[in-house]
Formats: structure tokens, C-alpha cells, sequence
């Protein structure tokens, strides 16, 4: 079989490979070779981390475009990045901002596109959950190129056994005028919550309509768990909750290993966001709550009660 | 100026959703403008409405006949005519035709702006509003919760994972609004009335130049190989709280799922 090369947008947090970039490579190691692009500066400890998890070639591409404007220019230099590798697959985070510039990638390159998908086969068919969850759906390319974007979680980041020795190649692109139409004037960084993020973390425990605006109980088993905090859309119209922690179709996708739903009724649009979390536990006052039909574990009871003893009965075992 | 806002006919979330025997979305099911591009339609007449210019809105569709009633809602809401891209050949078209017809249209029309929902409900993809201003050669201000527009510009905000982001855009411009943007209203008896004077075009792809090689479920450039309902899960264990039996239940399987 020929060399299939697997182009993975490798996002850092803080100079340091984010967990679904990792994930990444792990899916892209599956199809062929992984060459990880970052349009950022790159450290040598980040490339080795990279490289341990898979990438075969790391590539920096820096240009102040892409803090500068929106979406455009970052698909852009991915466009003259697959010019140059000429890869088979391209493996974006499916983000708001990854999917738009894979959207526009398979535009320009003449490529197939498949969004949020869950899961990649070694000849690169994709596994997609649609429908709020109802359905899963396995796509191909059709073109020489895919252009797939890959849900959070989707598979435990795993090390190789024996890395590519690696040295960052800076790859130089130029930024048309043409992608520098959406300018970012403004940009105000949200206040940390000291959590976990809420696509990221390994338990969220979320709020809706029955927490009566009372999210600390929510916050407090989020915390004992390790996890982050998320809400109904209730919850957020009602303004008990910013709008960055809403899971559900218009809100975040959460796929994390224990989802809580406290005073969640588990209406279609919020099962979208949390549907592929691997287990459930859902606390609601309401027998009859469609949120029960997909709980491993349902509790019918007063959600400030329920957690408040299990959080004193985690505090207990620890002590 | 003139504001073409995209709406899709969607099937109905509540009612049985599933796949045809070509494995593209059954379509012959009860269908409804989708809820997210009433939010669309909303921030196209608030613009029109507020801007010192003559300003008409323009609903325009991709999709089959039943799609029209996309176009209904959007007339009664307040839109000034509608557009209907409509062809036997479109059938099973993917979100990369999507855009290309959608921008062969826009540009037959002619636009200063374009205003789309975040996503479609029921492809869910998010992406042709992007696609679309590649296409068209526009800058596109994507998922704004907020939006103005004056002076030959539209500025929106944008919250993204870790910061809130303003973005201005010259226009003639693609931008993609939330569900954060603003209620959108409902029909009012004299706009029901008067939507049923208003124009609504029929284009089919000659109208657009385009062809069967461009469009349809076999110029897709991705193709669905297999579709399945997700297996029932099987109800768990429900316990109904008293005195602590609830709690009591919760920690027990966070310690046998070793979550703790
Ligand atoms: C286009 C569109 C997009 C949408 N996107 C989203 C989205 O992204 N995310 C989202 O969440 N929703 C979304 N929605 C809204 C969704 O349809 C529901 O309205 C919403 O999820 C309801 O939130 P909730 O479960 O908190 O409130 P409710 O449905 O009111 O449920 C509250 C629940 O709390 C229970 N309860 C009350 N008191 C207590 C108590 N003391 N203890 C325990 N339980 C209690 C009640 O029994 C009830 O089941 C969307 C809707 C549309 C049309
Ligand atoms: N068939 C269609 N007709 C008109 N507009 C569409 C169509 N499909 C998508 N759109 C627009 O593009 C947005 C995003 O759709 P999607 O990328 O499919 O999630 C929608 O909210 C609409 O504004």
C-alpha cells in the first residue's frame, strides 16, 4: 500500500498539545502516517509529546492573521499545508471554529467532508451519531481528499511504541486579503472557572429548570468528581448559568465517561449534546422525565437532597 | 439593500426521524421551517427595520416542494418575497452543494448580506454559512449572538471556547446568527394575511447554471455507506429516593464505575 499521509490540525493549550489533539494523531495512526500542523509556534518538548503520540513531522506555521481574523486565513494555510504533503485524509478538532475551516478546506481542495464524527476505520469511513443521537450513520470520501472533523473523546489518546525523532519544520504561508474580511476588534477572555473544560473533562455534572436557579450543589458534586459544570438551556435563559456551559444541539457536546442530569427533563435538543456520554446518572423529581430512558442510574428525588448527601458521602470515604 | 436570509425545510425533531432506502434523510415526513433559522429570519427583518435605506428581505430555500412552506413561515414573519431553488436533480445534494447552489443563487438575486441560522437541525453540520462565503468570495462573521448592522458594515459577537469575540465585516458579507441572538417573533394575523400576496420564485438548476454533475446524491463528494438506529439502550436501574436510598444508590455506582 502506497504511503497514505493523514494531515491532524493539532491544537496547543498553553504551548502544550491540547488532549484532542492527541486524540488525533491516535485516530489518524489508524489510517496512515500522521504529519501534525499547528498554526502556532511550537516548542521542542511539544513536538517530542506529539510525536510520542504518533506525528511523524510537526509543522509550525505562524502568521499574526490568525488571531487577527476570523476562520479564513487559518483555512487558508491549511489549504497551501496539503499542497505541500498532498495527504490523503485531513483530521480537524470538531469545534465550531475546526468545523468552518474544514468546511472551507473541502472547498477549496476539492474535498469530502464529514463533520462530529465519533469514530475512523483504517480505510478512513466514518462513524457518525445524527439525529440527536438516534441514529449512526458511516460515510467515505469520494474525492482523493477527506476532510473529516472529529468529535472530543472519540478514543483515548495512545503513545507510540517508537516515535518518529522529530525537529519542528516551520512551513511558511502567505494570507490572501481575501481572508482577511472577518477582523477581530475585540476579544474578552471568559473568567476561568478553575474547572476542568467541559468538553475535556472525564465527569459533568449538569443543572436544568429544577435546580430553581441553585447551582451549588451542582457546582459542589462537579468538584468532588473532578468534573465540570454544565446547564439546560433553561437553566441558561433563565440566566442561572452562562451560556459557554449550555450542553445540548445549540450549546456544547459533551461525550465525557459519567454524565449527572440534576432537574434535566431530557428533551431532544439537550439528549443531542450528551446522548454518547458512556454513562449516565440523572436525579429528577419527575418519575415520568424522558432523561430516565437513557439513565444507567435514575433516581427519583428532590436533586438538592440527593447530591447534597452524596457529596457529604464522598467527603466521608475520603476523610 | 437587500437581505437574502437561507432557511431550510427540516423534518419535524419530534416526530420519527430516520433514513430512506438511497441512505439519505427520509424527507417524506412532517417537515417545518427549522427552528434555528426562525433566529434568521428575526435578525434579517430587524436589520431591514432599522435601516435607514429601503430594505427588503429575501427567504430562500434548496429543497422539495414541501420546502415551500419554509418560505410561508419566513413571508409571514415579515419577509418580502421568497425564493425557491427547487429540481428533481437535487436530491441526496450534500452541504458542499448545498453551498454551491446556494451561492449560484444568492448571486442571481443579488444581496448586500446574507443571513443564515448557526446549523440546520437536522444535518447539523454548521458549516454551510462558511462554505458559502468561500464560494461567494465574502467575509463571513459566523455564530453571533449578537448583531449590528450600519454603515456598510455588520459588526457580531461571537463566543467561542475561552473568550468572547467582536468581528466586523464589510459588507457584502455571510453571517450565521445563534439562538442567542434574540427571540424570533411569531406571525402575526395580518402577516399571515398578507404573505399570501407576496412573490415567491421557482428556480430550477438550468435558472442557476448548474448541472446534475454539480448537484444530486451522485456528485456527492461523501457518500453515507451505512445508516442504523441507535439500539434502544436498555432502561437502568431507577430507584426512588427515601430516606437516602437515592444517595445511597449514586455512590455506589460512582464507587463500582470507579468515578471516585
Ligand atoms: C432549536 C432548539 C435548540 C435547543 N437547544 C438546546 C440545547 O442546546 N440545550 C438544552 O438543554 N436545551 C435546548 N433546547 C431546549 C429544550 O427543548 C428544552 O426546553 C430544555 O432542554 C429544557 O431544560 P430543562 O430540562 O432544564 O427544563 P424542563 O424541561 O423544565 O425540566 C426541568 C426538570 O426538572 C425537574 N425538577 C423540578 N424540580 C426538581 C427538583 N427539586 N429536584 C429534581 N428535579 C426537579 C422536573 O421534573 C423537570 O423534569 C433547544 C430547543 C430548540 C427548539
Ligand atoms: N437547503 C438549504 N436551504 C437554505 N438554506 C440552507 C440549506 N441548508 C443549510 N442552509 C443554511 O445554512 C445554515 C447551516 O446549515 P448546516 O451547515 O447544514 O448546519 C442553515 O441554518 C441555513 O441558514
Amino acid at each position: 500500500m502506497a504511503d497514505v499521509l493523514v494531515l491532524v490540525l493539532a491544537e496547543l493549550d498553553g504551548g502544550t498539545p491540547t488532549r484532542p489533539a492527541l486524540e488525533l494523531l491516535t485516530l489518524a495512526a489508524r489510517v496512515g502516517t500522521p504529519v501534525a500542523v499547528v498554526l502556532d509556534e511550537v516548542d521542542q518538548d511539544a513536538a517530542e509529546v506529539l510525536a510520542a503520540h504518533g506525528a511523524a513531522r510537526v509543522l509550525s506555521v505562524v502568521d499574526p492573521a490568525f488571531e487577527a481574523y476570523l476562520v479564513a486565513p487559518r483555512s487558508e494555510a491549511l489549504d497551501q499545508v496539503a499542497a505541500a504533503v498532498r495527504p490523503s485524509l485531513v483530521l480537524l478538532p470538531s469545534t465550531p471554529e475546526g468545523k468552518e475551516v474544514a468546511g472551507r478546506l473541502a472547498v477549496r481542495i476539492g474535498a469530502g467532508l464529514v463533520t462530529d464524527a465519533v469514530d475512523l476505520d483504517a480505510d478512513a469511513t466514518t462513524t457518525q451519531s445524527v439525529l440527536a443521537g438516534g441514529w449512526t450513520v458511516r460515510a467515505r470520501g469520494r474525492r482523493d481528499v477527506l476532510v473529516a472533523t472529529m468529535k472530543p473523546n472519540s478514543v483515548a489518546p495512545a503513545p507510540v511504541e517508537a516515535p518518529a525523532a522529530v525537529t519542528v519544520e516551520p512551513f511558511a504561508v502567505t494570507i490572501s486579503d481575501a481572508a482577511r474580511g472577518a477582523r477581530i476588534t475585540a476579544r474578552d477572555p471568559r473568567v476561568a472557572s478553575g474547572r476542568p473544560s467541559l468538553t475535556e473533562a472525564p465527569v459533568v455534572v449538569s443543572g436544568g429548570r429544577g435546580t430553581g436557579g441553585d447551582f451549588a450543589k451542582v457546582e459542589a458534586l462537579a468538584d468532588a468528581l473532578g468534573g465540570a459544570v454544565g446547564a439546560s438551556r433553561a437553566a441558561v435563559d433563565a440566566g442561572w448559568y452562562p451560556h459557554a456551559y449550555q450542553v445540548g444541539q445549540t450549546g456544547t457536546t459533551v461525550s465525557p465517561q459519567l454524565y449527572v442530569a440534576a432537574g434535566i427533563s431530557g428533551a431532544i435538543q439537550h439528549r443531542a449534546g450528551m446522548q454518547t456520554s458512556k454513562a449516565v446518572v440523572a436525579v429528577n423529581s419527575d418519575p415520568e422525565a424522558p432523561i430516565f430512558a437513557l439513565a444507567d442510574l435514575g433516581v427519583v428525588g428532590d436533586l438538592q437532597t440527593v447530591l447534597d448527601e452524596v457529596v457529604q458521602g464522598l467527603q466521608d470515604r475520603s476523610a | 439593500m437587500k437581505i437574502v436570509v437561507c432557511v431550510k425545510h427540516v423534518p419535524d425533531a419530534s416526530g420519527e426521524r430516520g433514513f430512506g432506502d438511497d441512505l439519505t434523510l427520509d424527507r417524506d415526513v412532517d417537515g417545518l421551517l427549522s427552528e434555528l433559522d426562525e433566529y434568521a429570519v428575526e435578525q434579517a427583518l430587524r436589520v431591514a427595520e432599522s435601516a435607514d435605506v429601503d430594505a427588503e428581505v429575501v427567504a430562500l430555500t434548496i429543497g422539495p416542494d414541501d420546502a415551500a412552506a419554509a418560505i410561508k413561515r419566513s413571508l409571514q414573519m415579515g419577509a418580502t418575497s421568497g425564493i425557491h431553488v427547487v429540481d428533481d436533480a437535487l436530491h441526496g445534494t450534500d452541504a458542499i452543494g448545498t453551498s454551491t447552489v446556494l451561492a449560484a443563487a444568492v448571486r442571481k438575486a443579488g444581496a448586500d448580506l446574507v443571513v443564515c441560522g448557526m446549523s440546520s437541525t437536522d444535518g447539523a453540520m454548521g458549516v454551510v454559512p462558511a462554505m458559502l462565503a468561500e464560494r461567494l468570495g465574502w467575509p463571513a462573521a459566523t455564530y453571533a449572538g449578537r448583531l449590528d448592522v450600519a454603515d456598510g458594515h455588520a459588526t457580531v459577537v461571537r463566543e467561542d471556547d475561552t473568550a468572547r469575540l467582536t468581528v466586523e465585516v464589510d459588507l457584502p458579507a455571510v453571517v450565521s446568527v445563534t439562538d442567542q441572538s434574540g427571540e424570533a417573533r411569531y406571525p402575526s394575523m395580518k402577516g399571515i394575511l398578507a404573505a399570501k400576496k407576496k412573490p415567491v420564485l421557482e428556480w430550477g438548476l438550468d435558472d442557476l447554471g448548474l448541472g446534475s454533475d454539480d448537484v444530486g446524491l451522485d456528485a456527492a463528494w461523501t457518500g453515507v455507506v451505512g445508516a442504523e438506529p441507535r439500539p434502544a439502550k436498555g432502561a437502568g436501574r431507577v430507584v426512588t429516593d427515601a430516606d437516602g436510598s437515592g444517595s445511597a444508590a449514586v455512590l455506589e455506582f460512582l464507587a463500582a464505575g470507579r468515578y471516585v
